[in-house]
């Protein structure tokens, strides 16, 4: 079980309150978590990576355990705390906007 | 009685302003989506509880949103905009190429006659097309594709297609306009196009005359003269009478010619309104004076509307998709202004009144007159 936060920006948009707890097949990636997110909120599909490129939106990043992990490749497995739902992926919108 | 519904869209989220036929007091609605931009909602014209509306942010991108309850609820839909083929490139503001990149959706433009068909016009600027109720969009690029598209070039805003209008009389045929590239028309439902600036004269290009290259702020038409064509050029207003084929100046006896808004009364095919604007830089009323402009003869002669509507201190701007009409008797009027009032004449533009004075900045109105 991998443990999700989302800005709340995202929150709003899915129509959800507090963390999202997902099940993963397999290795617990950037990509296997967000194709997870999608599948289960299907509004969130082109808000975190871009429908084309699949590349993560600039403005959105990725940290977990006290590190960036936004650089970090897609299939990347993700830190065992994470993969163990220990510890939660946060997704955070950079501090931008007005 | 009739009632009315006006869908504002803002920096900050959307809201629903509904009154009945004496438009005098208003129910507020939202903020909906509150901390997204909403660049603009419409209502289906065949179905006056379908909306559509356009939501965006600098985190997150592009969603579109419908309504089936006239925005009671809302749910998303698709906001998957790919480009057919290669993209290729338009001009950058300095003139080297620069490849086209989808933005955001300005305009959404539901089907006159079809609820789930909708069109929308994007930043960089393409014509995308949904006929499932905004599910999933196809280009239309024979917009993009017929040959001038390496010559647009971006306003200030951005390259954006913005306007978009249905000839009621004709279903093949649709008219568009891009900041900055100008005014195109297809007479084949979106196959082909061709643009239609003849007659435009814009000095801040290199070639005044082009074919291609202009900076139109907006188009109108009256559903009854399909024909006749107004527009708020970046300088200029203009008119056309043979459905964009030939253009002439309308400006007329107006302060600024420049300015972003443009309508038309819903009963009177030639009384048109417009907001001039301080430019080129300020973008502010002029003189701290918020003035609509009305003509009752098609353009040329133009008188300023001024009451109720502040004339000291004022310094907003009217975006380009922040005016619209409704077709009750007498038609009413309605703008939105960056300082986040949203205005609204009962009375064909006599007199003015403020239906909220604080909302974020606006960004597009739209009216629907129901039932």
């Amino acid at each position: 079980m991998i443990r999700v936060e989302l800005p709340p920006h995202l929150r709003g948009l899915a129509r959800i309150s507090g963390e999202v707890r997902l099940d993963i097949q397999g290795l617990a990636t950037q990509r296997s978590v967000v194709d997870a997110l999608e599948a289960r909120y299907p509004m969130l599909r082109g808000a975190i990576r871009d429908h084309i490129t699949q590349k993560r939106r600039p403005f959105l990043r990725f940290f977990a355990c006290g590190e960036d992990l936004s650089h970090e490749q897609p299939d990347a497995p993700l830190p065992d705390a994470v993969a163990s739902g220990a510890e939660p992926l946060l997704i955070v919108g950079a501090i931008a906007g007005g | 009685m009739s009632k009315v519904r006006v869908l504002v869209g803002t920096r900050k989220g959307a809201f629903i302003l509904t009154s009945d036929g004496k438009r005098e007091h208003w129910d507020v609605s939202g903020p909906h989506f509150a901390g997204w931009e909403l660049y603009h909602l419409k209502g289906s014209p065949a179905d006056p509880n379908r909306l559509y509306a356009s939501q965006s942010s600098g985190w997150s991108g592009q969603i579109i949103q419908r309504s089936n309850d006239g925005g009671k609820t809302w749910e998303t839909v698709g906001n998957k905009f790919a480009y057919d083929g290669v993209p290729g490139t338009h001009q950058w503001y300095d003139g080297t190429p620069h490849p086209w990149e989808f933005k955001r959706v300005w305009h959404l433009e539901p089907s006159l006659t079809d609820p789930d068909m909708v069109y929308a016009g994007v930043e960089d600027a393409a014509l995308f097309l949904s006929n499932d109720g905004g599910q999933n969009w196809q280009e239309l690029s024979g917009l993009r594709g017929h040959g001038s598209g390496p010559r647009w070039q971006p306003g200030a805003g951005g390259m954006c297609l913005h306007t978009i209008i249905q000839d009621p009389s004709n279903p093949e045929r649709i008219f568009i306009a891009i900041s900055a590239a100008g005014a195109f028309r297809t007479d084949d439902a979106g196959k082909t196009w061709r643009p239609i600036n003849r007659g435009l004269h814009s000095q801040y290009i290199p070639d005044p005359t082009a074919e291609v290259g202009h900076c139109v702020h907006r188009m109108a038409m009256h559903r009854l003269r399909p024909s006749v064509l107004f527009m708020q050029k970046h300088w200029d207003v203009m008119r056309s009478d043979n459905a964009g084929e030939s253009w002439q100046e309308i400006s007329g006896n107006l302060p600024t010619d420049f300015g972003f808004v443009i309508d038309v009364h819903a009963h009177e095919p030639e009384t048109v309104y417009v907001v001039p604007i301080k430019s080129d830089s300020e973008h502010f009323t002029p003189d701290g004076k918020l003035r609509v402009y009305r003509s009752r003869t098609g353009g040329n002669e133009w008188e300023a509307l001024t009451k109720g509507l502040p004339q000291a201190d004022c310094y907003v701007n009217v975006l380009r998709d922040a005016m619209a009409v409704d077709s009750l008797d007498k038609c009413g009027v309605y703008f939105g202004t960056t300082g986040g009032q949203v205005y609204r004449s009962a009375d064909a533009g006599d007199t003015w009144a403020p239906i909220v004075r604080d909302f974020p900045a606006v960004l597009s109105v739209e009216v629907q007159t129901l039932p």
